[in-house]
């Protein structure tokens, strides 16, 4: 399936039905992390219930270092 | 005393910024030793392709601090709404600092933007503290708003060149009914406790520290010259005068007639 995350055009081989699979896929499931899905921003326990389909866009984010 | 914003209390009055350390064990040194409660982080995107890559929050106690996330990044007042939503949809923090540049030079915030984003975000629930000039009259407006804390610069971030408008500062301090924090320029501990003897209730700084030459020796520092200069504060400076005034009495000199 082809997702747009970060800016980027990303290919990926399984099909991917929620956003926790997405995470699990990229290794990303015990990240400090936040998620913006087709520009709604989701609270962690949405997570695994948040579909998602060919196409969608998303920001992942986290926190670095700043003042 | 202690520091109070919003319904939060404070024992420290050094909020510490978590950018530009050497690496991850100095920072976690010297945040240790400032015993700062506050510490500020951006967000930004991750490298989603690097799922090792380490995080500075997977080093320390999260339950020990509370998340001062900034909106650096933002030019706008909506940009900076979205990226205070992104942040506090972490679930980890408490406050927001409005940061929204107006100038790429000299970093210093467009008093328009924070206005309106601090506005907005008030409208929002959030704890707000606007990072912005060293204006009075902003600063009154912010405050009016119903900012939880007015965060004026001592002069441009990161160029540690202190103080260089005292009266002003001193101005926003004395006409603010809520906490002002010194955010940006601070360069060395003399900064940090005049910051707080003009009466300031903390001190937010970040290179200061990390870009010393020993950042845990200097975070230290800091602690130490807030400390010190608060205390000069609440203690009460003596007033200048023009001329000498001898400390030892002039009654019972033994020598000369």
């Amino acid at each position: 399936m082809k997702l747009h995350i970060n800016g980027d055009v990303i290919e990926l081989e399984q099909q991917m039905s929620t956003v926790e699979e997405l995470l699990t896929h990229l290794g990303l499931q015990e990240k400090p992390l936040i998620i913006e899905h087709n520009q709604s921003i989701l609270k962690k326990e949405d997570h695994s219930s948040r579909e998602i389909q060919d196409g969608d866009q998303f920001e992942i984010v986290h926190f670095v270092g700043g003042g | 005393m202690m520091l109070t914003i919003n319904d939060q209390q404070f024992q420290s009055r050094l909020f510490l910024g978590t950018g530009k350390y050497p690496n991850f064990d100095v920072q976690k040194e010297a945040v240790d030793v400032s015993e700062t409660e506050v510490l500020t982080f951006s967000v930004r995107r991750m490298d989603i392709f690097d799922p090792e890559q380490p995080n500075f929050l997977e080093k320390i106690d999260m339950d020990r601090y509370q998340f001062l996330p900034n909106t650096a990044g933002a030019k706008t007042a909506e940009e900076a709404v979205r990226t205070a939503k992104l942040a506090d949809a972490s679930g980890l923090c408490d406050m927001i600092k409005v940061e929204v540049i107006g100038c790429d030079k000299t970093l210093l915030p467009d008093p328009v933007e924070t206005l309106k984003a601090t506005e907005m975000l008030l409208d929002e629930g959030f704890t707000v503290l606007p990072y912005t000039s060293d204006d009075v009259v902003l600063a009154k407006k912010l405050e009016d708003l119903g900012a939880h804390a007015i965060m004026p610069g001592a002069s441009p971030i990161g160029s540690g060149q202190g103080i260089i408008n005292p009266l002003n500062l001193q101005f926003i301090i004395e006409q603010a009914n809520v906490p002002v924090i010194v955010d940006a320029g601070i360069g060395s501990p003399k900064d940090a406790a005049h910051a707080m003897e003009l009466g300031a209730d903390g001190v937010l700084l970040n290179t200061a520290v990390s870009g010393s030459d020993d950042p845990v020796k200097m975070a230290q520092a800091m602690k130490q010259a807030i400390e010190a200069g608060r205390l000069g504060y609440e203690a009460g400076r003596i007033a200048k005068k023009d001329y000498a005034v001898a400390s030892s009495p002039k009654e019972g000199i033994s020598v000369g007639k």
